[in-house]
Parts: structure tokens; sequence; C-alpha cells
């Protein structure tokens, strides 16, 4: 004889408990899907912000080294740049393109003045380098010439407007030709950049581009900021890390004290950086869906005292004790699919909202946030549950009868 | 002559409340034939719950036997009790224990659902009960909405489904008027009267005095049993 409740009918008793009592079982309801949103909503910041970052190294342009003034203690990111130490120089970058592994070699003097044109006027960084810069750093210009390919060492009083620069000093109006004023020195703007954007911190838009000798008698500046540096392919990154340290120390009498970076290798240490960042932020979400899980237990625990004496009468209608358990566990399992569906769909919704309100930032789920939400509802929903449901199972039928 | 029907032998019950233990059942040894009308009375506190509640296996015993259809009870695992108690055993209590949530029908299904019979089946089972009671029309209500003698009769409706043959009735008009308790009582003697062994716990002497074999219990202790 078949004796056990069809997992149907346990299904409808168990909704028609739920429903029964609305305040009980949205406040669970909340607290659940408030916590699988935080998952959610944290891990695509992460993810995001991984994204964002590595998106922005990879605006860089590829085949990317970056050669810096001061030993780094690490072998890795270029962080923590200790002592004091010899000054990049024009020549120093020019050695550079003896290796046959290196492409572009783009040194960079780097610092902000006040530029301005008839009575318009707008203080922005401006970068001394050379023509390579424009291929090293993937730029385009939108109209004009780039830098003059002549030699290096020797100033001209040219420069390229940055899309912002160009609209803010030139509104709907030519520049090429036109002289604007840079600091105290004077020069002939001949090409305006192709919008680029943001990359990695600076606005390449709102950037004027002077030759790195002007740069250097503009700012009373003779060092270099930094050298941009790209090798023929991505094989021969190794070999031109190589070069430019072999050159960079013969230079400078056997002294390592240059960092070179390499793009692929920032990259990679941001991508672990943030998505260790990810898994934090969802393991501190994932702590507000324990907590949910204890405020589930403990109105459960409420409910199975309230309705000891509906426990009572099933028992007497003969209902076994696994049977109590199983209601009271389905219960359980309704309200974290409830609150685990009604989570996803917020914390899926809000970053939608994000990515609408922050369109330069597209945040994502990871897939693996999805997967172990929807998981740790269930496992908190069937562990906290379960508490409460033994214990309706356990009680004695006369007492809870009596309310006792 | 075959076995009783149900046989207690020397049943104990005992509570330990405080430093003091309460004697619920003590050494009642009772024979019960199938088909009989017992009404048990007596004091308040004197055992009548309990040995209800013993009878109908919602409360364990300390010592003694009891035999059901020449079958030992006392010695069963929690699960075949539950069996026991879903077949062969009804119960309606004082304060009916409906719950509130379903409706009339919805009660009286509840046994029907827990021994895993199709909805289909149950349906039609489940208005022929309500109509042989006269509830068919408020077969939707919920127990807030039915007045004290139709919440019994639902739940006599719910006790008598399965067909238990054992009928447990721990005083059932203790929360009616008089109107509705004769309404119950000729309910519960009418399924007496089809063949069901009906148990009745009650504080009134008259409807105490209508069943076929009346006992009287005092300190745990049988002390009036006759016809
Ligand atoms: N669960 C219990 N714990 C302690 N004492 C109990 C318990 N159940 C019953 N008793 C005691 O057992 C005695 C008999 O109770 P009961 O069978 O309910 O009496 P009646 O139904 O005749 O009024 C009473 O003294 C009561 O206080
Ligand atoms: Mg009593």
């Amino acid at each position: 004889m078949a004796t056990d409740v069809k997992p149907q009918d346990t299904l409808h008793f168990s909704y028609q408990a739920l429903r029964a009592y609305p305040g009980r079982t949205s406040l669970i309801l909340l607290a659940m899907c408030i916590g699988v949103a935080a998952i959610i909503l944290l891990t695509s910041l992460g993810e995001g912000a991984r994204l964002y970052v590595i998106g922005q190294f990879q605006g860089l342009g590829s085949n990317l080294l970056l050669v810096m003034p001061g030993r780094s203690e690490t072998s890795g990111a270029g962080v923590g740049l200790v002592g004091t130490t010899r000054d990049l120089t024009l020549e120093d970058a020019l050695a550079l393109q003896h290796s046959s592994a290196i492409k572009d070699v783009a040194p960079i003097i780097f610092g902000a003045a006040p530029v301005s044109y008839e009575s318009l006027e707008r203080e922005v960084s401006i970068m001394g380098s050379t023509p390579a810069l424009l291929s090293a750093r993937q730029l385009e210009l939108a109209i004009g010439q780039p830098l003059p390919d002549t030699n290096p060492r020797v100033a001209t009083a040219v420069c390229l407007l940055g899309e912002t620069v160009w609209q803010e000093l030139f509104p709907n109006r030519n520049a090429l030709g036109e002289w604007v004023r840079i600091g105290a020195a004077r020069f002939r703007v001949i090409g305006v950049l192709a919008d680029k954007g943001q990359s990695l911190g600076s606005n390449l838009n709102d950037m004027v581009i002077i030759p790195v000798a002007s740069a250097r008698n503009l700012f009373n500046q003779p060092s270099l900021f930094q050298i941009v540096v790209t090798a023929h392919s991505q094989e021969q990154l190794g070999q031109a890390q190589q070069d430019i340290e072999r050159i960079l120390r013969q230079r400078h009498d056997g002294e390592e004290d240059v960092t070179v970076i390499r793009q692929d290798s920032l990259i990679g240490t941001f991508d672990n950086i943030l998505g260790a960042l990810t898994w934090a932020l969802g393991g501190i979400a994932a702590v507000s869906l324990v907590v949910a899980g204890i405020l589930i237990m403990n109105v459960m625990l409420v409910a199975v005292s309230q309705r000891k004496a509906e426990i009572g009468l099933l028992k007497a209608l003969g209902a076994p004790t696994t049977q109590v358990l199983r209601l009271f566990l389905t219960e359980a399992t309704l309200l974290a699919a409830a609150g685990g569906a009604i989570g996803l769909l917020l914390g899926l919704a809000g970053v939608f909202a994000l990515n609408q309100a922050v369109p330069e930032f597209s945040a994502q789920p990871p897939l693996w946030a999805l997967i172990a939400s929807v998981l740790i509802t269930f496992i908190t929903g069937l562990l906290f549950g379960s508490i409460p449901a033994r214990q309706a199972a356990r009680l004695d039928p006369v007492a809870a009868l009596s309310g006792r | 002559m075959s076995e009783a029907f149900i046989q207690l032998k020397d049943i104990c019950r005992h509570f330990q409340v405080g430093d003091e233990t309460v004697h619920a059942l003590d050494h009642v040894t009772l024979d019960i034939q199938a088909g009989d009308y017992i009404s048990v009375m007596g004091p308040s506190g004197s055992g009548k719950s309990t040995l209800l509640n013993m009878l109908g296996l919602l409360d364990q015993t300390d010592a003694g036997s009891y035999r059901f259809e020449g079958r030992e009870l006392t010695t069963l695992a929690e699960e075949k009790r539950a069996q026991v108690r879903r077949e062969k055993m009804g119960f309606i209590f004082q304060s009916f224990h409906l719950i509130p949530r379903l409706s009339a029908a919805e009660n009286v299904e509840l046994p029907l659902m827990l021994m895993g019979m199709p909805a289909a089946e149950r349906k039609a089972k489940v208005n022929e009960a309500l109509a042989s009671l006269g509830l068919l029309e408020r077969a939707s209500h919920r127990p807030a909405q039915l007045s004290g003698g139709q919440q019994q009769r639902v739940a006599i409706a719910r006790a008598t489904i399965l067909q238990a043959p054992l009928l447990l009735a721990d005083e059932p008009t203790g929360n009616l008027d008089s109107h509705s308790s004769a309404d119950v009582i000729h309910i519960l003697e009418e399924l007496n009267a089809q063949g069901i062994t009906l148990i009745v716990v009650t504080h009134d002497t008259n409807i105490g005095q209508r069943a076929r074999r009346k006992i009287r219990m005092v300190d745990g202790r049988i002390e009036q049993d006759g016809y």
C-alpha cells in the first residue's frame, strides 16, 4: 500500500502554509533575495572592474613595454620604486632603437601647462615625445600631420591637439596651421588626434603632444618620465625586455637602475588582484546569505512553535516523522527557491541599471557567481531549514496538540 | 472465544512533575470488544485523556501490554505506530484541531493525502464524507467561517474518512452548546451503529450515560466499569 504523500501534495501543502503567513514568508524572502542580489551585484562590480582595467591596459597598445627610472624591489608590477638612480635620458631612449626586437621607441616627458588660443585657455597635460608615440600607443590622427620625423634632439614649435582640447579652443573652427600658446611658448597646430578616450587614467583627448625636445625646454626638464617601447611581436617581448635592460645597464655603468614593465605581465598581475577582489566581494555577500539563513532558521523555529497544534494533528492523523520533516524542509526549499529567483532577477536588474547609469563601465556577473549564489541559497535554505524541521518532526504529539 | 479487539494489561503511564511522580495510568487492565460504545468519565486529572492518547498511540506507555487486533503495539517503532494511527484510528478533539488555513474539504482530505491517495480519487471521497454530515455547501469554507458544531462535524468527517475501526473522542462536546452537542453525539452514535468502536471521554453525565459501557476513572485507575 502506498503510504507516501505525493510530491505535488507536499509541495501544495507547504505552499499553502507559506501563503498563510505572508509577513513571515516575505521577511524570509527579503533576506534571501538581498543576499543573492548582493552576491551578484558585488561580484559583477568586481568583474566589471577587472575587465575595465584589463581593457585600459589593452587600450595602451599591444606588445608594449614601459621603461621607468628606478629599480623596483619586486620583479612584477612597477610599484615601490626605490633608490636614487640615474635619470632616463633622451639618449638612453635613442640607444634602444638598436635592438632588433624593438619596433617603436617613444621617449616621454610629461607635464601640464595652460594652452591658449585667442581668448580661450585650458590647463592640459602636455606630452613631449617623438612620432613613434602614435604607433606605440596606437593613436590616430583625425586630421593633419604627425610630429616631424626629424632629429629628436632639436626642438620644433609644432603640436598635436587632443580631441577635447581642439573642441574647447577651436569650437567649430579649423585649427590646422593656427598658433597656440603653451606656457610661455608658441606652437603651430599640425594635427588633431582622433577620439581615443580614457586609457589607464590619462585622458588622451585632453592632451597636447609636442616634440620631446620642445617639452624639455618648456618644462626645463632634461630627464624622461618614461620610455614607451613596443616589440615587433608578442614573441619578441622577452627579447626586447632583455635588450632594454642590457643596453641601459651598459649606458648606466653597469647599474640596474631602470624598471621595465611588460604590459602582458602587468595585465596578468591586475587580472589576479582583481579576480581575487571579485572572489572576496562574493564571499562578503555570501556571508549576508548565511546571515539570511540564520534569520530563516529563527523565523522557522518560531513558525514551528506557533504551528505545534498543526504538527501534533498531522502526527495524530498518522503522518510519520519523515513526512513532517519533509513538509518543513519543502517550505524551506520553496523559500530558498523563490528568494533565490527574486534575488537573481533583482541582482541582474541592478547590474543592468548600473551599466545604464555608467556606460563606460560594464559590470557583468561572472558565471561562477550566478551558480554559487543559487547553490548557496539552497544550501542555506536546507541547512537552516532542517534544524526547525527536525524539531517539528521530533515534537511529542500529545504535547504538540495541547500547545505545550 | 477469539481475542478481544483491544486488550490492555497493567498499563502504566507516569509523569514526573517536579519531584512528584503523577500516575496518570496506574495498572490499567481493560478489554474492549469491536463495535462497542464506551464512555470514560471521572474527575479532572484522573487520566482519561492519557488513556485515550495511549489507546490512539499518541502517547507512550511505561509498562504493560497493549494488544490491538491481536497485535502487540507497545513495542512498535514510531513509523509503524504512525501507520496504525493512519489506518486504524480516528481522533476527535475538544478544540477540533482543524488547520485554519485549509478549507473544510481540505481538512477532511488530509488523511487521504497523508496515505498517498491520488488527488482525483480523493475528491469523490471527500464530497461523500461531507455530504453525509450535511456539510457539502460548507466545503470551501475555512474553519473560522464555521460554527463550533460545523467544525466538529468536519473533524468527524476527517476522523472517519478512512473508515478506521476505532474512533477516539476526547470531550468532543466540551466546546459546544447543547444543541450542537446533541448533534455531534448523534452523529458519533450513528457511526457506532454502523460498526465503528467508539470511545468518548466526557464530563457530561447525560452524554456519558448514553454509552453502552461506562468506565469511571479516578487517580489513573478504573474504578467502575459496567454496562
Ligand atoms: N505531559 C504531562 N506531563 C506531566 N503531567 C501530565 C502530562 N500529561 C498528563 N499529566 C498529568 O497526568 C494526570 C492525568 O492527566 P489527564 O489524562 O490529562 O487527565 P484528564 O484528561 O482525566 O483530566 C494529571 O495529573 C496531569 O496533570
Ligand atoms: Mg482530559
